[in-house]
């Protein structure tokens, strides 16, 4: 039995009288690839943050890396890394700037920094960005960049946030090709996405539908269960029972 | 023209829809017109004065007496040595000190002179120089009964009339001022940031193509804030009339034209601005800086025009606050009418035209 | 405590990578000394004066010469009647008008008194008070003038009479600054302004563009503390602010030839405290604001608030008992305080240390307050 990185049971997000996730239950395994699948609006930023420990659930419980969500909220982070919608790298820092940033703050010493910078631009054949601003990368590498820094200190688990939008299938195939490394070297990795297709890629996904979770298992099983050809199609029938847009 | 008026809506509703920033730019002025019409006094009061009289006789105890009842004095009372003196005003203490001669009296009266010595705390000139006009006049008051009595003849009387101001609010002369700084300071943030947001976000409408139509764009993005600034306006004008007590002695209609000109330029001013900065922050702190400081200075609005060089006075020209306030003091408080403020106006005007002049051609510049 | 280090070259290498800041720290004083305490004055001369002279005798004639000659007064026009005067009023031209009537000579030289009419526009009320009592000064010049030229025509008794005339001697002294140089009096106020605008301004948009780029959630998701975050935060704008007061001491020196007659080091010391609380209030700004617009609306409300209670353009005393309060928890009162009396009074630190105090009080809840209120959820 494979060790269970996120425990999640029942978890709730309301702001005001909208109930942005409703009561959601579900669990990772250590170097899972679990895919967070749903609409735009269904819940799923707003669940990530809370799993982050940068929202406050309203009911529920949960556990990230073997630390409570509510109590434990700033253990968590220690252990994770995280990459958001908008890719959170300064613009205005160099690239080694932003490398040496988040490596610093997670505790890497200055030689560790620099060794690995190295390697990193090297592994990803930026050698001759080093030096230039973030805002002056064109966006596939900016998401290289982003998903790089955000594994830069081996974390248990890193949370993706749509982390590729907006750019062309190839591209997204070569950052999918990143996150294969990071699980083989027992990273779990935990990705929320709108493109349906990006499910198979994933080792379990769940589909969520108006901030609950209305389906949760591989992607062959569910492509069994609701007799699709493609994750698309399942999405598609569930999404026929969707009330928001 | 439809697609004109459908995106003056829709920024309507985007402006709307934020209420906080709408909190705070109606909320802003109110508070600030209401804080500063009552707090802001630029008459020297509460002098704090005291008396050094060695040897007090009847005449050195009515001048106490009169400086005591006067309004703007607060008598500490009798000091009891000099060096008392000297540190009461080195802490900032003591304002003013009168110093009596000895024999006041007798010497008045048996030889004609006798003399009073006057220290004044001149820290700041303006209360130290005031202190002693008022001390002065006070005194020559007393002298001017006691001249009376013996009927010496040759006085030339002055029958004074304070003409729009009989009461010397200091208000009338301020708050004019603080419309023009307050609205000065709302509408080029409110322009310049919005328009810099749009570039630092590379949004589809301020990118477009064609100058003609990011024009027009950037017009229907405006309007609102031109209603919005205007409602200020008004709000500004009840709270001065009904609140504060500051007259509406010209025409009303006059009035709006002339608030309506000056946030059409100020609003102006701020897209200038956004053409010569490419970050949000550098929008904000150039239109911080140059909204305020050359309005509080300049303006007219504190410091008197007249007294500054030459070089001074002629940068005060180009302070746009310089003539609204000079307008709204004329318009409000004088009653004037278009005829005496058409200067102003006209230069308001231009000075408009001018700024659009070169944010079209900055704009031009950049997109090719 | 390397965390803080790392921060703190982020936020130094993005202050400096702005267009427009770095160039400001030095640029910005520069400029504010140079030009403005030139325009500071609250005097009133130059007062524009029309004189309305329906007998122009010779005795009138010589009263608007002397107004005319007198360093407080230009003569703008001698218009034939009182309403082409005031019409020069209206316009703004003149500033004042005095009315002398037709039988001026004759009634000095029969009845022995005479009147004249003044009307000043009082929209200024100081100028209104201050013109008047010119006017009656120059005329009691005058009077005694005519005295004695006319003394001899008089009858014996009235003779005497004049020469037993009470004339009270009043023996001004300016202290601590004889010159009446306004100027000396503002230059602090200035260096404060200076520090509020640039140590205030910037923290308060610092942490609301983080917010509106997105990065602000990169952050939190660290085990980055607050206490952290917030310091290096502020400690850029700490070094900002001792610059731009090392800068403006050497203006003060180099341009107008003023250095504080107490301690430098107070001065620097009282500038350090104060600039705490003032980006302090950013920060807090900056955490209750998610746009822009609404950093920047919040933090020139409270700028204006600070600068014009704050007793740099008219004094607290003059205000009501209730903004009076206002000033005492405000930070830029405090400084102006200290400022002047270390450069113009020569006050020592211990003087000023109730000053220090109160300014160290504020800086603590300010920036507790910052900490507190920024949420890393």
């Amino acid at each position: 039995m494979s060790k269970k990185v996120i425990e999640v049971s029942n978890l709730t997000k309301k702001f005001g009288n909208f109930t942005a996730v409703d009561h959601i239950t579900f669990d990772v395994e250590e170097g899972e690839i679990f895919g967070f699948l749903g609409a735009n609006g269904a819940g799923k930023t707003t669940a990530m943050q809370m799993l982050c420990g940068i929202s406050m659930p309203t009911a529920g419980e949960g556990s990230v890396a073997g630390y409570d969500i509510i109590k434990e909220n700033e253990l968590i982070k220690r252990n994770i890394g995280y990459m958001s919608q908008k890719f959170s790298l300064y613009e205005d820092l160099k690239v080694w700037e932003n490398i040496r940033l988040f490596g610093g703050i997670y505790g890497l010493t200055n030689k560790e920094i620099a060794d690995k910078t190295n390697l990193l631009l090297k592994q990803l054949n930026f050698e001759q960005e080093r030096n230039t601003l973030v805002k002056y990368l064109p966006l596939g590498w900016k998401q290289k960049l982003a998903f790089s820094v955000a594994i830069f200190h081996e974390p248990q688990i890193v949370f993706l946030d749509e982390p590729t939008g907006g750019v062309d299938p190839a591209m997204r195939r070569q950052f999918w090709e990143m996150i294969y490394d990071a699980a083989d070297r027992g990273i779990t990795v935990f990705v929320t996405t709108h493109y349906m297709d990006e499910a198979e890629y994933c080792n379990r996904v769940s589909i969520m539908v108006d901030g609950r979770i209305d389906a949760l298992d591989s992607p062959a099983e569910l492509r069994r269960q609701f007799n699709a050809e493609t994750m698309d199609e399942v999405f598609r029938q569930l999404a026929r029972k969707a009330e928001r847009e | 023209m439809k697609q004109f008026f459908a995106f003056v809506n829709k920024e309507f509703r985007h402006i709307i829809r934020d209420n906080r920033t709408l909190l705070i730019i109606i909320g802003m002025p109110i508070v600030e017109v209401l804080l500063f019409g009552f707090a802001i006094n630029m008459e020297v009061q509460n002098i704090k004065v005291a008396f050094y009289d060695p040897a007090p006789d009847a005449f050195t105890a009515d001048i106490v007496e009169r400086i005591n009842q006067n309004y703007y004095f607060n008598n500490l009372g009798y000091m009891q040595s000099m060096d008392d003196m000297e540190e009461a005003m080195r802490k900032g203490k003591l304002d003013l000190a009168v110093v009596f001669q000895q024999n006041f009296q007798e010497d008045l009266v048996h030889s004609g002179t006798a003399s009073v010595q006057l220290l004044a705390n001149s820290s700041d000139p303006n209360r130290g120089s005031i202190s002693v006009t008022y001390v002065t006049a006070i005194i020559a008051g007393y002298q001017q009964e006691k001249t009376e009595l013996m009927q010496i003849p040759f006085q030339i009387q002055t029958d004074n009339r304070m003409i729009y101001n009989p009461q010397m609010k200091s208000s009338y002369m301020f708050v004019p001022g603080i419309m023009g700084l307050v609205l000065m300071i709302i509408c080029t943030i409110m322009t310049s940031v919005s328009i810099v947001r749009e570039k630092e976000r590379g949004t589809m409408e301020v990118l477009l193509a064609s100058p003609l139509k990011q024009g027009t764009m950037i017009f229907a993005k405006t309007i609102p804030y031109m209603v919005i600034s205007f409602i200020d306006f008004i709000i500004i004008l009840l709270l001065s009339y009904f609140v504060l007590g500051v007259p509406v002695n010209g025409s009303l209609i006059l009035l709006f034209l002339v608030a309506l000109i000056y946030i059409s330029l100020t609003l102006t001013y701020g897209l200038t601005v956004s053409t010569l900065v490419d970050k949000q922050v550098n929008a904000v702190i150039f239109s911080a800086i140059t909204a305020m400081i050359p309005v509080l200075m300049l303006s007219g609005m504190i410091f008197p025009i007249s007294n500054m060089p030459k070089v001074l006075q002629a940068i005060s020209a180009i302070v746009p606050a310089r003539w609204f306030i000079d307008a709204v003091r004329k318009v409000m408080i004088q009653g004037q009418g278009l005829f005496i403020i058409w200067k102003e106006v006209l230069i308001m005007i231009g000075m408009t035209i001018f700024l659009l002049g070169v944010t079209i051609a900055k704009t031009k510049k950049r997109l090719e | 405590m390397k965390t803080l280090k790392f921060l703190i070259e982020k936020e130094f290498k993005q202050l400096f990578r702005n267009t427009l800041i770095p160039r400001l720290i030095v640029m910005f004083p520069i400029m504010v000394l140079l030009v403005f305490p030139w325009a500071v004055s609250f005097e009133i001369k130059n007062i524009k004066i029309d004189v309305v002279d329906h007998g122009k005798s010779s005795y009138s004639k010589r009263f608007t010469n002397k107004v005319a000659s007198s360093k407080y007064f230009i003569l703008n026009d001698t218009p034939l009647d009182y309403q082409t005067a005031m019409l020069n009023m209206e316009n703004g031209e003149t500033d004042m008008i005095i009315e002398i009537p037709v039988s001026f000579d004759k009634d000095i030289v029969k009845s022995q008194t005479s009147s004249i009419g003044v009307a000043v526009n009082s929209v200024n009320g100081t100028q209104g008070l201050l013109g008047s009592n010119y006017i009656m000064q120059i005329a009691n010049e005058f009077s005694t003038e005519l005295r004695g030229e006319l003394i001899n025509t008089l009858p014996p008794k009235s003779k005497a009479s004049i020469m037993n005339m009470p004339k009270i001697d009043i023996v001004p002294q300016y202290k601590y600054n004889p010159e009446l140089d306004y100027k000396n009096f503002m230059i602090p106020g200035f260096m404060v302004l200076l520090l509020t605008i640039l140590c205030g301004i910037l923290p308060a948009l610092n942490i609301v563009m983080e917010k509106e780029n997105g990065t602000i959630n990169q952050i939190n998701v660290t085990p980055v503390s607050k206490i952290n975050f917030i310091l290096a935060k502020l400690i850029p704008y700490w070094v900002v602010g001792i610059v731009v007061m090392i800068i403006s001491i050497t203006l003060g020196y180099v341009i107008y030839d003023l250095w504080p007659a107490g301690s430098v080091i107070a001065v620097l010391i009282s500038a350090i405290v104060f600039i705490l609380s003032v980006s302090g209030l950013g920060i807090i700004i900056s955490n209750y604001s998610e746009t822009m617009q609404q950093a920047s609306f919040l933090v020139m409300f409270f700028i204006l608030i600070l600068v014009l209670l704050g007793g740099m353009f008219t004094p607290v005393s003059s205000m009501p008992t209730w903004a009076q309060t206002i000033a005492a928890i405000n930070p830029f009162n405090y400084l102006t305080k200290t400022f002047r009396m270390l450069y113009l009074n020569g006050s020592t630190l211990s003087e000023v240390s109730i000053n220090l105090f109160a300014l160290g009080i504020i800086a603590v809840v300010l920036n507790g307050w910052a900490v507190y209120s920024y949420k890393k959820r």
